[in-house]
Order: structure tokens, then sequence, then C-alpha cells
């Protein structure tokens, strides 16, 4: 890489802290480089470090005249904005520890987490936050403040409690006239082994548990991810995944600021795909779902397109995977393949990337949750250099990941430097790192269970291939053992099946059972659509999923996958579910993983009737909406059987 | 915004007849600035051409209205909206074929003062002027109303409850005195509904807006809970004035609403 040449790593010692980088890099770049983008008003607005470190210096000094001290913990919520960020590294910097919440976590889990981490101050972004925390606030005594910076629809607001930002601010500024240096001083105070994070997991089968990080672990996990993939000050990254996944804090905190890249914040969630692609990043790192959006979008804008079109893309992506796969398989690639490539990628490809807004994409990563192997391919084909990562929370964000020119679609790659990665007998992953956490926050328990002598214990298992790869087959809990003994990952009939477009999510059920069945949760947008081209009427979502025709639409494509696997592995019955699994309903962790002994409780009946002869389950349930609202569902589900 | 006590908009025997139908009969009001100002009744009640009389497009045979003091009985459509009076439509009555943007800035056009040629030509002080109403456009309307997402896009290509929402930015774009907003909540669901309610408020509260609102809906609730006061029409005549409860419980209004309980007391909350 040209790059290579430019690239400095920055020494990490014990004493360095997140904030002192912070102030090292806001020194060096000064108002010479912008250090973030927020769109606003429709335009991207500049933020250099000299503000970045302005503002975070009034905030950190606002919250000192608030009260706050030295392991004070700082709770934060709302959407990926400057102003978080501010919050975020301000609180850092005068010894605060940072715990996040996701936006749209229900209001138990909000209280559970502000009371269980003993935040004393709340940093939320405008009204929504705040009338959460204030139905709430009876219930959270050992909170102080809550400080907010969104104006709108806040006019009748007047609970003391309440702050803006801009006051704080402006407290901030007085104290700095006051006493000068203060500041500094206070960020010299800071040790690498202060606990910077408290990070709540959103475990699949339990409460939530507070994952204590500190500067060391997050910057040498920074550190080690770049010494395999060095990004640079001149990169741009779009942070718009929320601050409460730790993928998120490892670019825009660990990595960031110590390769000085630019961050761009999206006007609007609803706008992300579009100021991603105004942005085109260098580097991006998602979750498997935001990448299957992608790919979901490109494939109904094919069923969409007229025939000519549709030839040129089917020739262009037949070309493209073809040579995805001589790649992958590390075959030397033909002169006419790589001729043919080339057109394809003029024509089709250069085109595709661009829509995606991945035309500069020198890095992109998925983790998080198992992406099946047809996503993959997909943006290998069209030449998006797409590699796996594979960590935990508790090891600051990553361990294991993809070299360039080394991937294979059904690992998840080597551990970084130095990281060791070993599996225990029983199968279990295990992995030792600077970036190990100190344990869970007030869990001395469960602390114990997951950090045995530096290992830290991941309840995933997996083996090392040949090639010295990680694969991750799935949670150990998860594993199937299918009628003929043989054991099986779900995740990955799992993770086939949602290539195709229709289906959004999946859930495969099989363990000791005599054969393997799945609830589908079909994708409301493009079967809605598909149901509209062929005049079927339908008004919700439970009644789309259960039209008849729909039930063949999704019975066609499950027999597609299921010619590809061995007899015993073949999906033998679904049910469409009259709704989508939702985080609200419990079905779903906040980073959208299925928890599976919940669902299986909630949907025995579902089960029951996978596993009878009869062909209709009657549900009678509840959904819950994001306010808290319940509603009541009585509906009948047909079953379906898939022909072998 | 506090109520003021100085009456903008005076309508005084009002009377509107097409053919043998009497659609309006002696209707007099007063809204005073900063009202939200709701008018119900049953359908055919005469409350669009209540509206309609208000801003121009419809001329009533007798009667006046005054804007602040002033006799507009005559104006036309286009020198009312010049002095602040702007509306949206029961059926929406946007450009489908435009994108959104495009949309809220003709809604601007009447405070564009370069000319044809030098605003053709895209220079000097008519780009200046474009980029000035642009920055309105985005930081007054789009971000009240939260529409960023949908800018560029093609107007007919929207859900209703969107349409719905732009027609309003359309509306503001006039940076109006008052608004008449026929039926927004018409045909939206209840989550579009919450929003609709809380941008009128917002218009009619916030600092920046401080907007009057003369409002026209069948949605009982949302007209009980946001209204200043309400007035009730059935076959052309007023029927009842006052605060909304005094309203609720008037019997003439009860009585006129018999034949559709639903529209009353089913509301959607």
């Amino acid at each position: 890489m040209s790059h290579a040449a430019n690239w400095k790593e920055i020494e990490i010692t014990s004493d360095l802290t997140i904030p002192k980088l912070f102030l090292q890099s806001a020194k060096k770049y000064w108002d010479k480089k912008v250090a973030m983008r927020e769109k606003e008003f429709g335009i991207w607005n500049p933020i250099t470090w000299k503000q970045y470190y302005e503002n975070v210096k009034r905030i950190a000094l606002g919250m000192v005249s608030l009260g706050l001290r030295r392991e004070d913990k700082v709770a934060m919520i709302g959407d990926n904005r400057p102003e978080a960020l501010w919050a975020e590294m301000a609180a850092m910097c005068i010894g605060g520890v940072g715990v996040w919440l996701f936006q749209d976590s229900l209001i138990d889990e909000v209280q559970y987490i502000i009371d269980h981490s003993d935040t004393q101050l709340i940093v939320g972004e405008g009204q929504e936050e705040v009338d959460k925390f204030i139905s709430i606030k009876e219930k959270c005594q050992k909170v102080k403040r809550m400080i907010w910076d969104d104006p709108k629809g806040m006019r009748p607001y007047d609970d003391p409690i309440l702050i803006n930002l801009k006051e704080v601010m402006r407290i901030g500024e007085e104290i700095e006239k006051k006493e000068p240096g203060l500041f500094e001083d206070l960020v010299m105070k800071g040790k690498g082994d202060d606990v910077c994070l408290l990070f709540y997991t959103s475990g699949t089968t339990s409460l939530p548990k507070g994952a204590l990080l500190t500067h060391y672990n997050m910057l040498t996990m920074g550190r080690n991810l770049m010494r395999v993939d060095p990004y640079f000050e001149t990169d741009d990254f779009v942070s718009y995944l929320p601050f409460a996944w730790i993928g998120e804090q490892m670019m825009s905190i660990s990595c960031g600021i110590q390769a000085g890249f630019t961050l761009n914040f999206p006007e609007e969630p609803e706008t992300a795909q579009e100021n991603i692609r105004e942005i085109g990043p260098h580097i991006m790192f998602a979750p498997p779902r935001v990448y299957e959006q992608m790919v979901r979008n490109v494939q109904v804008k094919y069923l969409d397109a007229s025939w000519l079109k549709r030839k040129t893309y089917e020739l262009a992506m037949g070309i493209g995977y073809r040579k995805a796969d001589l790649k992958f398989s590390k075959r030397p690639i033909p002169w006419y393949w790589k001729a043919l490539d080339t057109l394809a990628y003029a024509g089709v490809h250069k085109k595709l990337k661009d829509h995606l807004g991945l035309s500069r994409i020198r890095y992109t990563y998925t983790g998080g949750a198992a992406m099946g192997p047809d996503h993959f391919r997909f943006f290998h084909a069209i030449d998006v250099n797409l590699k796996q990562i594979y960590g935990q929370t508790e090891i600051a964000g990553i361990s294991v990941l993809h070299r360039n020119k080394d991937i294979k679609f059904d690992t998840v790659g080597t551990p970084i430097p130095d990281t060791e990665v070993k599996i225990t007998p029983e199968g279990e992953i295990i992995s030792k790192s600077p970036s190990v956490f100190r344990g869970y926050y007030k869990m001395p328990e469960e602390t114990a269970k997951s950090l045995r002598e530096g290992w830290l214990h991941s309840g995933d298992t997996g083996f090392i291939d040949g090639d010295g790869h990680l694969v991750v087959f799935d949670r150990t809990k998860d594993v199937m053992t299918l009628r003929d003994g043989t054991k099986f990952a779900p995740q990955y009939l799992e993770t086939r099946l949602k290539f195709s477009p229709y289906i959004k999510d999946v859930w495969t059920i099989g363990d000791n059972k005599p054969y393997i069945t799945s609830v589908i949760c079909i994708d409301y947008a493009v079967v809605g659509k598909w149901a509209e081209d062929r005049n079927i009427a339908y008004t919700s979502y439970p009644e789309l999923s259960q039209i008849p025709e729909v039930y063949e639409l999704i019975r066609k494509e499950i027999a597609k996958m299921n010619k590809d696997l061995p007899p015993v592995a073949k999906i033998n019955k679904f049910i469409n579910l009259y709704k989508e699994f939702d985080p609200d309903d419990d079905e779903l962790t906040r980073t959208r993983k299925l928890r599976r002994a919940f669902v299986e409780e909630r949907y025995k009946d579902i089960v029951g009737g996978l596993y009878s002869n009869t062909d209709k389950v009657h549900m009678d349930t509840t959904i819950t909406y994001e306010d808290g609202r319940v509603a009541r569902i009585i509906t009948d589900l047909q079953v379906m059987e898939v022909p072998e | 915004m506090a109520v003021t006590q100085e009456v903008q908009l005076k309508v005084s025997n009002l009377n509107m007849a097409f053919g043998g139908v009497q659609a309006l009969w002696e209707v007099s009001l007063e809204v005073k600035k900063g009202e939200i100002f709701s008018i119900i009744g049953p359908n055919g009640a005469g409350k669009t051409v209540l509206l309609n009389c208000i801003n121009g497009l419809y001329h009533p045979q007798k009667g006046e209205i005054f804007f602040e003091g002033k006799d507009i009985t005559k104006f036309k459509p286009y020198e009312r909206a010049k002095l602040g009076i702007s509306r949206t439509f029961q059926k929406i009555e946007l450009f489908k074929g435009t994108t959104v943007l495009d949309n809220i800035r003709l809604g601007r056009h009447i405070h564009l003062k370069t000319g044809l040629i030098s605003g053709s030509i895209y220079f000097g002080k008519a780009a200046h002027e474009e980029i000035e109403h642009r920055a309105y456009i985005e930081r007054e309307i789009i971000d009240l109303l939260e529409i960023e997402h949908i800018r560029d896009k093609v107007v007919a290509m929207l859900p209703y409850g969107l349409q719905k929402r732009v027609e309003l930015a359309r509306a503001l774009a006039l940076n109006p005195k008052i608004i008449l907003l026929d039926e927004p909540l018409a045909g939206l669901n209840l989550e579009e509904v919450e929003d609709m309610a809380r941008f009128i408020l917002d218009i009619n509260e916030e600092e920046r807006w401080q907007t009057t609102c003369i409002l026209v809906e069948h949605d009982m609730g949302v007209v009980m809970d946001i209204s200043h006061r309400v007035m009730a029409l059935n076959f052309g005549e007023k029927i009842a004035e006052g605060l909304p409860l005094e309203v609720q419980k008037n019997a003439q209004v009860i009585k006129a609403y018999l034949g559709e309980a639903e529209d009353l007391y089913v509301t959607r909350r």
C-alpha cells in the first residue's frame, strides 16, 4: 500500500490515556484539519480539531462544576452527533467513565443500566431522551443532573434536574477563565489503567452485564487492528451506528483518535445511507444486517429493472462471482477472466459500488453476528474488500480479523498482533491480549466465569482450520444436534436464507428433533411490492405473511437453498410469522441477535405445530410498541411443508 | 404563543350560495392573534367553503373579511398570500412530478425579488437571494417538519402521510402570519396524527413561528386537545362557538353530529 510509509504508530505506555492522545492530536492539527463533520440543514459543516478541543474543554469543566468527580459514571443516550462524542470525551478527560445506552432501549433497560452503573450524570439528545429519563427519575435517585442539547420541543420543560448543554459550556468557559490550565491538569491525572468505559453487553440470555474497559484496553486494541490495516489522517469514516455498540467505539474512539481520521455524522438516521454516499468513506465497520440491507436494495432494484438491465447485471455479476471464487480459493485468475472482469467492473460493479457509497472503500468489516457466504461473495464480486471481524465487548471489540488476500468466507480470519486465540478441549474459543477487560461491574461471579487466568472465555464454539483461521461455529448453547448425531449451526442455515430478498429474519429449529424447521419473517417492503405487482391485496404485515402465494414464494426460496444441503440439514417445514422479530419484544438483542431460548419459550405453540401433523397453529399473544403500549394479536398461522 | 386580545382576522355576516344551496349563512367570527381556532361540523357544513372565502378562492355574495384591520373582501388570492395568509388543502395540492424541495421553494416564490432575467442568469444578487431562501427553507421548515430524508424525492412517490407534511411545508414557506389548515389529519395513521398535531403546536407556540392557525378537522380528540377556541357549523350556519369544553357539551352540536355519532365520540385516541 502506498500509504504505508505515512503510517506512524503511536507508542502506548501505561501512562497514556485517550484524553492525553486527544490533547496531542488537537494541538498537532489545531485549525489546520477537520476533526469531524456534521450534516445539518442540508450542508456538511466542518468542525476543526481546535473547535473539537474547545468544546470538549468547556463541557468537561462544566461537568466538574456540576459535581462530577473521577470515576463517576456519565450515561449517554441519543443519535450519533458531535455533541455526543464531545460529552463522552469530556467525561473521559476529567476521569469519568462513559456508559452508553441504545437510543431505542425500552424504559426498563434504561432504568436498569442507569441504576446498576451508579450513573450520576446523563447526557441526552433532546425531548425524547428527556421524557424517558423524567419518567424514571424517581427510581434513579443517584442521578444528579441531566444535560440535553437539542432545543426542539423543549420549551415547556422546567424541571431543575435538567440543564442545557449550552449552559454547561458557558459555566465551563467561566471556570476556564478563573482557573486556566485546570482542564489540562485534570487530563494529566489520568492513567492508562483507569477505567474509561462501562459497556453494557446485550446478553442473549440474561440481564445486561457491564464490562469495564480501560484506556489501555481501548488503545492497544486500536493499535493492533491498525497494525494489520493502517488508517490514515486523510481517511473518512461515517459514524452512524449506535455508540452503544462496541464496534462504533472501536472505530470512532480507539482508532479515530490514534489515526486522526475525519468522522462524519449523518443528518438524521434516515438519511445515513445517502450521507454515506456523499462522503464515500475509506473504512467501514457494520454488523451483517447493514450489508444484508445493501444486498437486498440491489436485489429489489434488479427485480424492478428492465430486461436489458437485468441481463447486463446478471452477466456482470456472473463474471464477478467467478473472479471472487478464484480469489477465495487462492487460484490464479486467468488473463481472460481479468479482462472480462475489467469490462464488468466498468459497466456495472463500479456503479453499484458508487450507489452503495463504497466507491472509495479500502477496508470494510462485518462483525457482531454471522454473515452468510452469499452476501460475502456478493461484495467481493463487485470488488469491495469485505472482511470478517471477530471479537467481544470484553476484548474491547476485536481479536480476530481477515487479512487482505487471505479471505475465506466461512472463517473470521487470524488473530490480530499481540493476541492469542485458543480452543479449549470443550471447543470454546478463548483469547488473551492487552485489550482483555477488567471484569464486569459489580458482578464478581460473572467475571470469574469469563475471565480465568487472563484468558477471556467467549462462550462461542469454534475451531482453528488448516490455514490457521478461526472458524466460529455458533454460540455454544445454540449448536444443534441433528437426528443422525451430527452437530450443526443453525446460524448457517439462517444466514444462507437471509440472502433471499424476501426473507428478513429466520429462526431455525432442529435440536434433537426428527427434522429441521424454520420460522420466517418476510421482508414487508419487498414482499409487499412483490404482491402489489401481482395484484395481490393485503392491508398489513400479519395478513401479507399468511397469503398462500407468499407461502409459495417462500417455499421456493427455501427449496432453492435446500438443494445444496445434505439431507439431514434440509429445512422440512416452515411457518411465516405474523410479525418481524423485534428487540422491543425481547426477541432480539439491541444488536439484533436472536435470543433463541426466549423465542423458543414465547413461540412454543409454533414449535409444537411444526412438529405435529397439523397445518394450522392458533396464536393468541401480545406485541409491545416502543413507547410501552401493548397490543393483543389473535391469528392462525399456516404450516407448510417443503417437499424434498 | 400566548393568545393576544388583538383580532387578526374578522369575518362578518358572510353569505355564500351555490345555486339553490346556501353554503354559508350570516357567518361571523373573530380570530385572535396567536390562537388555534378550530372549525368543526358535519360533512357539507360549509367548513371548506369558509376557508376558501378567507383565502380568496371564493367570493362571497355578502359580507366582509378583515385581516389586521384591512378590508380584504375584494382581494385576489395572491394578494392575500402577500399579506401573510397561507393554507393547506384537504386534497393534497402539490406538483406531484417535482421534488419536495422544489414544491417548498414554489411556496416561497412570492418572496423572490429578483426579476425573470437576472433570476435566470443566476448571478450576483439573484444567486445571493436564492441561497438565502434555501437556507430559510432548510433551517426553518425542513428541520421543523423532519423531512430531511425526502427533500430530493419526487412527491408522487411518497406515501400519503409524508405528502401531507410536504403540503404543510409548502404553506409554511410563505412565512405566513395566519395559516388555514384544511383537514391536515385526514387519512393519517395514529403515529402520523401525533406527529402532525405536534407540528401544529410547534408552528403556533415556537417563538420563531407564533403563527395563528385556523384548523378545520374531524379528529375531535386532537381538536379538543390543541384548540384555544372552537366554532361549530351546520348547514352553513354557526351553531356554537367557545372553549373546546363548552362546544363539546353544546346540545345543538351534539344534535348536529347525531347522525355521525362516531365522529364526535369515537376518536383515534
